[in-house]
């Protein structure tokens, strides 16, 4: 369908703040333009005013903005007549009007974007009741259908639901309805699916695309996910700083990327296809140097033997009953029966979505959580420790040789300390050295994390993202551990920044010999850092293979839904939907010998160098192969 | 949800027993009993004690078992409705007090009503219209209100409508109408007479309720589902009515249980100052001739009010919103 | 713009790259503003956010000055806190004048004559324009030992030789108001802030052990919060004034009342570090430091503490105001202080009756003090509060 005009043409926008500190410019002389049912996706990392352009388009910008520039939108139900979005008054009738039934918008937050004090159906029908004047049976009826056409199983009863009864997906899924109800020629999608897990993502965006190809809708869609954009988009505008860097077809961007940043875009994402060995380059690579820190080293103890040896956890936690009265719920098994080993000098990755426990092991190893069975044991250099039943020596032993990193950046460094006696403070709690030898071992971690010393006396809100995690890693290398549990350490930062902190990882464990334990909902980091892979689901190790077998040869079926659901960067591997629809990420859609029953529980069963699989005892290990 | 007012109800019996051991606890703490210090005086008027008398009195009402069996006395007691003796007046507690609690119930309830009536409207517009001149003049106008104690206002009132119209206010019906059994006409000299009671003692709570309503549907504003209506197209009006205004009610109700006690607080000082026929000055009044169990029995009834104010604001908080309805009070 | 990434309306896109310089570091890039900013300690974040809320900057320098006055009463009070001055009973205030007759003598007031007025029972004053009063300053008056301790007479400023200087009026014994309140001062100030250490330190210890221990502990001391927060104060207050026996002396009844105010105080301060300690226990940094192997006594003195400070104070300060008027309204109900000691609770029991108020209004007066620091205290506390989290 070829057609004369653009639905939507933005042109020279210019978007400001006024701050105490000066302007600041959100956004400078972007353009874009999205064809009638096509989709045009709008590429950037936090700050490039991506969002802050899908919000100008809905005339949603705060009051603080000034914006500069045309938004022009040509309806095709109103052929021939363009009118200026960012002319009509704010929040003005005329673009009332448009809002919601001519160009509508989906969120990123699906917890916090719909009311919890309204039903669904109510939320959902309302826009109807803005824009028609459909009478209130007719309304709910349309609320159902279009409630099953985004995936509800039963709309009449989700109708009738509030969104804290629906879990992400589901929400996700209702937010869409809404936005689609009146069927919107332009529909504006910001970062739809950023905070969804993995499989999840999949699903929507799968949804999105047959709505929009079956409604002909146009989408404008707001993500930083390279892989997201591959699988969707026709058209693709990519901005840095506010502003565009490089723009064109998908085809354009993903095969002949010019502009520097995009390049160094696309280097920086770890991909399944990388050779052993082979780097990620950084946008902005970090010089490191850790001769300071390794100074008068102990040698690297052989590779090979075992580190860390996991046996049976489980953990329960008892949901809170609500009162003296009420029945309290089954505890719900956070971690059940977790076995696995962690071999010194490798990096075990462990990966799961959302609420698999894969964090909760972590905390058990760290002695944060005390589980309800199971044992650690940690084969230190002078013998074996039990990790859960340490005290004393063994347990200070234990706080220097296993470190941790965290997830977020902000919440783990005191932001009443200065980065130097952040780094200081396990130096302070295990004696070591006087003052200035500890200032100097201070400055040779600044090295080692490729910081400048002068920044030792800064606070840590002067950070960047990325800055403060490198800090965190300074602080767990300090005591020079042993091991190093890294929870979903780049999780929370930019593609380029994320780079960054994966090859300081790698760097590090190579120079000081480091163990990792790393847990991440991301298969293609940790496919990028680890050795072996366990993944997680429910509570339990669903398999355990080294890297190359387990994303080669996957063998349980929610490693292999795990696997489908993962957007690549790259036009010629696109999500093959087909899959994702034949596995299944719950249990209910898992083939037999996957499943527990009541006469045959599960057991990991050996399909030999090193690669286990969670499924029934008395199977055959032929018969698990796909 | 029928669990929850279950639980709620039950959630009620171990706060009002633990006050009714303090309010014991308070009410005995004074050494020697009420016998002891008017057998003092009558010897210091230099008439004859009749001991066998004070020995009987000191029976029946169980002065002569320690105090915790006395505290199980007085706890059945009150649960049938006999809420001790008064000492001072040589009458049951129920008699002497009269229709004294459901005054102040009545006083208390008004001015509620009152503050809601104010504070809502005017909270809505401060928030609405943030940094505008009227959300500055309110907000000081409301922190002069916090600023004020009860007692002052009362005070300045008084000083007021004698020098502007030579009348003292205070009491809360036509003295004519004091000891009489209820009637339409002296329904209506209350009426006449709980406004300035009223407004003496909502201005505070007024006060506070704007400005944490202010700061509360501020925070509401804010928030991303408001975005997400505005996203549909609803006029801005609707927007603020159906999403923050739908959310700040349920914190205005759930308020109750913070302003409730100060606004007791407040009529009880009041009534002292205007001397209204409440509990309060008969309260001060028996607190000054330790006349304990009359004392205790105000206070336990003061707050008794508190704690079912406070219930049924959860109440009304649990049929209004439906997190609680159907999770059963796990809130935040 | 010569290039523009936008094709003509509906032309096929053709691929645009930009061609102005990029710097892959300009997003990390900070002005001199921010670096100022970021290499600023809490404290001076702190302060800096502060000083922007004019009025509690304002709010907080006069606190300093009514704090730093109450030390010297004795020198600023032109009379005594007992100075009876029996000519001169329920006299209104005297106006300060600096011209007599079109002619400048400086700051002075008229003479008063006294007549009765023999149909209403009352003293009638009237200025008398040929006794000009010159005040003195830093002059010798009425003797008086400096916090009990020291001897001395030197006043700020004292009335002529002979002469009077009732600048809010004097009461039914005679005694000048603006002197009482001035030492009422001293009392009233002091109670709300002992009253609040008081609490202050119940608060830190309950609520700290609440949030560290939990568990039962935890569940008992949320309910007598609980309790204790839904009985309504002033009554309470008033039963537990009512039982401290008579025989007490005046200084006894003033740590009584502070006590007690402190006593129900504090549940407000505990609920604030109990809820702050569980959110800053569930911050990964604490978790850190845990996981180093630091001590419970280091995780609480270098990491919890100064991380709720701020915020404690700033609620002590909001809860002061409800000290000072708790005090004033016990004494004002007269369960409160007993005279000599005097507070302005105490000085406002002389107003309470309607005719009192309508014949001699500047009874009154001592409400204005009491106005002014509940509201300078409102809005300190609303200043630290706002400035407590510096990041936000």
């Amino acid at each position: 369908m070829v057609t004369a005009t653009d639905l939507l043409r933005v042109e020279d926008l210019g978007i400001s703040f006024t701050t105490m500190g000066g302007p600041i410019h959100a956004v400078r002389n972007a353009s874009l333009r999205v064809l009638p049912g096509k989709v045009t996706a709008l590429v950037g990392e936090s700050g490039s005013g991506k969002s802050v352009t899908s919000q100008a388009v809905m005339g949603i910008l705060p009051n603080t903005a000034n914006v500069r520039g045309r938004i022009l939108f040509s309806d095709p139900a109103t052929p021939g007549k363009t009118v200026d979005l960012l002319e009509m008054p704010v929040d003005g009738e005329e673009i009332r009007a448009i809002r919601g039934s001519r160009i509508a918008k989906i969120f990123q937050e699906p917890m916090t974007s719909l009311s919890p004090l309204h039903t669904i159906g109510n939320q959902i029908g309302e826009v109807l009741a803005i824009h028609t004047d459909l009478p209130k049976a007719e309304r709910r009826a349309r609320t159902e259908e279009m409630l099953g056409l985004v995936g509800f199983k039963n709309p009449k009863r989700a109708h009738d639901m509030y969104s804290f009864e629906l879990s992400g997906g589901l929400r996700q899924r209702a937010m869409i309805a809404m936005a689609l109800i009146c069927r919107p020629a332009l529909l504006v999608a910001d970062e739809p699916t950023t905070a969804l897990d993995v499989t999840i993502q999949a699903q929507i965006l799968q949804l999105l695309r047959e709505l929009q190809q079956k409604l002909n809708m146009a989408m404008l869609l707001i993500t930083h996910d390279l892989g997201v954009v591959a699988n969707v988009a026709d058209e693709v505008v990519v901005m840095y700083h506010g502003e565009v860097m490089e723009a064109g077809t998908v085809e354009d961007i993903f095969r002949n990327p010019s502009h520097p940043y995009l390049k160094g875009l696309m280097a920086a994402v770890p991909h399944f296809d990388m050779k052993p060995g082979e780097r990620l380059k950084a946008l902005r690579e970090i010089p490191i140097n850790v001769e300071h820190l390794l100074g008068r080293k102990k040698e690297v103890a052989p590779k090979g033997d075992v580190l860390l040896e996991v046996r049976d956890l489980s953990k329960s936690f008892v949901t809170r009953s609500s009162g003296w009265f009420g029945k309290s719920e089954p505890p719900v098994k956070a971690v059940d029966g977790v076995s696995f080993d962690i071999k010194r000098g490798e990096c075990l990755g462990l990966v799961g979505e959302s609420g698999c426990g894969k964090t909760t092991v972590s905390k058990i190893l760290m002695r944060a959580l005390t589980p309800d069975s199971g044992s650690v044991i940690y084969h230190g250099a002078n013998g074996p420790i039990d990790v859960l039943k340490a005290e004393g020596d063994d347990l200070r032993t234990l706080r220097t040789k296993i470190q941790m990193v965290f997830q977020d950046p902000v919440s783990s460094l005191s932001p009443r300390m200065t980065i130097e006696n952040v780094l200081s403070e396990p130096l302070e709690i295990h004696n070591r050295g006087d003052a200035k030898q500890r200032s100097e071992k201070v400055k040779s971690l600044m090295e080692a994390i490729g910081l400048d010393k002068r920044f030792l006396k800064r606070y840590p809100h002067s950070f960047s993202g990325g800055q403060r995690q490198r800090i965190g890693i300074a602080r767990a290398i300090a005591l020079g551990p042993d091991l190093v549990v890294c929870d979903e350490p780049v999780s929370a930062l930019d593609v380029s920044v994320q780079a960054q902190i994966l090859n300081l990882l790698k760097d590090l464990q190579k120079n000081l010999g480091l163990t990792y334990l790393f847990i991440s909902h991301n298969l293609a980091v940790v496919d990028y850092m680890a050795d072996r892979i366990a993944v997680m689901y429910a509570g339990r190790i669903v398999e355990l293979a080294p890297r190359e077998v387990l994303m080669r040869k996957p063998v349980h079926p929610y490693t292999r839904a795990l696997l489908a659901a993962v957007p690549f960067p790259d036009l010629n591997r696109p999500l093959d939907f087909g899959e994702i629809r034949a596995t299944s990420v719950l249990e209910k859609g898992w083939a037999p010998q996957f499943r527990a029953d009541e006469q045959d529980s599960l057991s990991p069963a050996d399909l030999g160098d090193g690669h286990f699989v969670l499924a029934r005892r008395n199977v055959d290990a032929r018969e698990l192969r796909p | 949800m029928l669990r929850y007012i279950i639980w709620r109800i039950a959630m009620m019996v171990p706060t009002l027993l633990i006050i009714s051991a303090l309010v014991f606890t308070i009410i005995e703490l004074p050494p020697g009993d009420y016998f002891e210090s008017y057998a003092a005086e009558l010897k210091a008027q230099g008439e004859d004690v009749d001991t066998a008398y004070l020995d009987t009195l000191r029976k029946e009402y169980n002065f002569d078992k320690p105090p915790v069996i006395r505290y199980f006395y007085w706890l059945g007691g009150m649960l049938q409705g006999d809420f001790g003796y008064s000492f001072e007046y040589q009458l049951p507690v129920t008699e002497v007090v009269g229709d004294r609690m459901w005054l102040t119930v009545l006083v208390s309830f008004v001015t509620i009503v009152f503050t809601w009536l104010l504070a809502f409207p005017i909270g809505i517009y401060s928030a609405t219209h943030q940094y505008s001149w009227g959300d500055y003049g309110l907000t000081f106008l409301g922190l002069l209100g916090i600023a004020i104690p009860n007692f002052m206002l009362a005070l300045i009132l008084m000083y007021f409508a004698n020098i502007w119209f030579g009348v003292s206010i205070g009491h809360l019906m036509d003295l004519k109408y004091l000891g009489q059994p209820m009637s339409w006409d002296k329904a209506k000299s209350i009426l006449d007479h709980l406004w300035i009671p009223v407004i003496i003692v909502g201005t505070a709570g007024t006060a506070g309720m704007i400005r944490r309503l202010r700061a509360n549907l501020l925070d509401e504003l804010q928030k991303q589902y408001v975005v997400t209506a505005r996203a549909k197209g609803l006029s801005p009006f609707r927007t603020l009515v159906k999403y923050p205004l739908r959310m700040s009610l349920n914190f205005f109700i759930s308020d109750i249980g913070s302003i409730l006690p100060a606004i007791i607080s407040g009529a009880e000082i009041t009534a002292i100052v205007l001397s209204l026929e409440t509990t309060g000055p008969m309260l001060i009044k028996a607190l000054q001739s330790q006349d304990m169990y009359l004392a205790g029995s105000f206070l336990m009834f003061l707050a008794f009010l508190t704690v079912i104010g406070v219930l049924i604001s959860d109440l009304a908080l649990a049929l209004l919103d439906p997190r609680i309805r159907l999770q059963g009070g796990s809130t935040k | 713009m010569t290039e523009s990434s936008l094709p003509p309306p509906g032309a096929p896109l053709k691929h645009y790259v930009s061609s102005a310089p990029f710097d892959a570091m300009s997003i990390e890039a900070m002005t001199a503003q921010q670096e100022r900013v970021y290499q600023a300690s809490q404290l001076q974040l702190m302060w800096w956010k502060f000083k922007r809320h004019k009025l509690a900057l304002w709010s907080g320098i006069f606190l300093i000055c009514l704090y730093s006055m109450i030390l010297v009463c004795e020198f600023l009070a032109p009379y005594n806190l007992h100075t009876r001055n029996v000519d001169h009973i329920y006299e209104p205030p005297q106006r300060i004048r600096l011209f007599d007759h079109g002619q400048f003598v400086g700051p002075f007031v008229y003479g008063r004559q006294m007549t009765l007025d023999i149909e209403n029972l009352r003293r009638v004053y009237r200025d008398n324009p040929s006794d000009v009063q010159p005040l003195r300053f830093f002059c010798r008056g009425d003797a008086y030992r400096f916090w009990g301790l020291i001897e001395g007479n030197l006043h700020l400023v004292c009335p002529a030789e002979n002469g009077n200087l009732f600048l809010l009026g004097t009461d039914r014994l005679g005694r000048d108001v603006l002197s009482r309140i001035i030492y009422g001062a001293r009392i009233s100030l002091t109670i709300g802030l002992i009253g609040i250490a008081f609490s202050f330190v119940l608060g830190i210890v309950i609520g700290g052990l609440a949030g560290y221990k939990g568990g039962v502990f935890d569940l008992i001391v949320q309910r007598i919060i609980e309790v204790l927060q839904s009985i309504p104060s002033i009554p309470l207050w008033m039963a537990l004034a009512a039982i401290m026996p008579v025989t007490w002396s005046p200084i006894f009844i003033y740590f009584g009342i502070t006590l007690i105010l402190g006593l129900l105080d504090w549940t407000g301060l505990a609920r604030a570090v109990r809820s702050k300690l569980l959110a800053l226990r569930e911050e990964d940094y604490v978790l850190a430091a845990q996981l180093m192997g630091a001590k419970t006594s280091r995780i609480i003195g270098k990491h919890l503490i100064p991380g709720f400070m701020s915020h404690l104070i700033a609620t002590a300060t909001i809860s002061v105001p409800g000290m000072i008027l708790g005090e004033t309204a016990l004494s004002f109900l007269g369960l409160g202080l007993r005279p000599p000691i005097t507070s302005w609770g105490i000085l406002l029991t002389e107003a309470r009756s309607v005719s009192t108020i309508a014949f001699y209004p500047w009874l009154l007066f001592p409400m204005i003090p009491v106005i002014l620091v509940i509201l300078a205290f409102n809005f300190l506390g609303d200043g630290l509060r706002d400035a407590a989290d510096p990041y936000r």
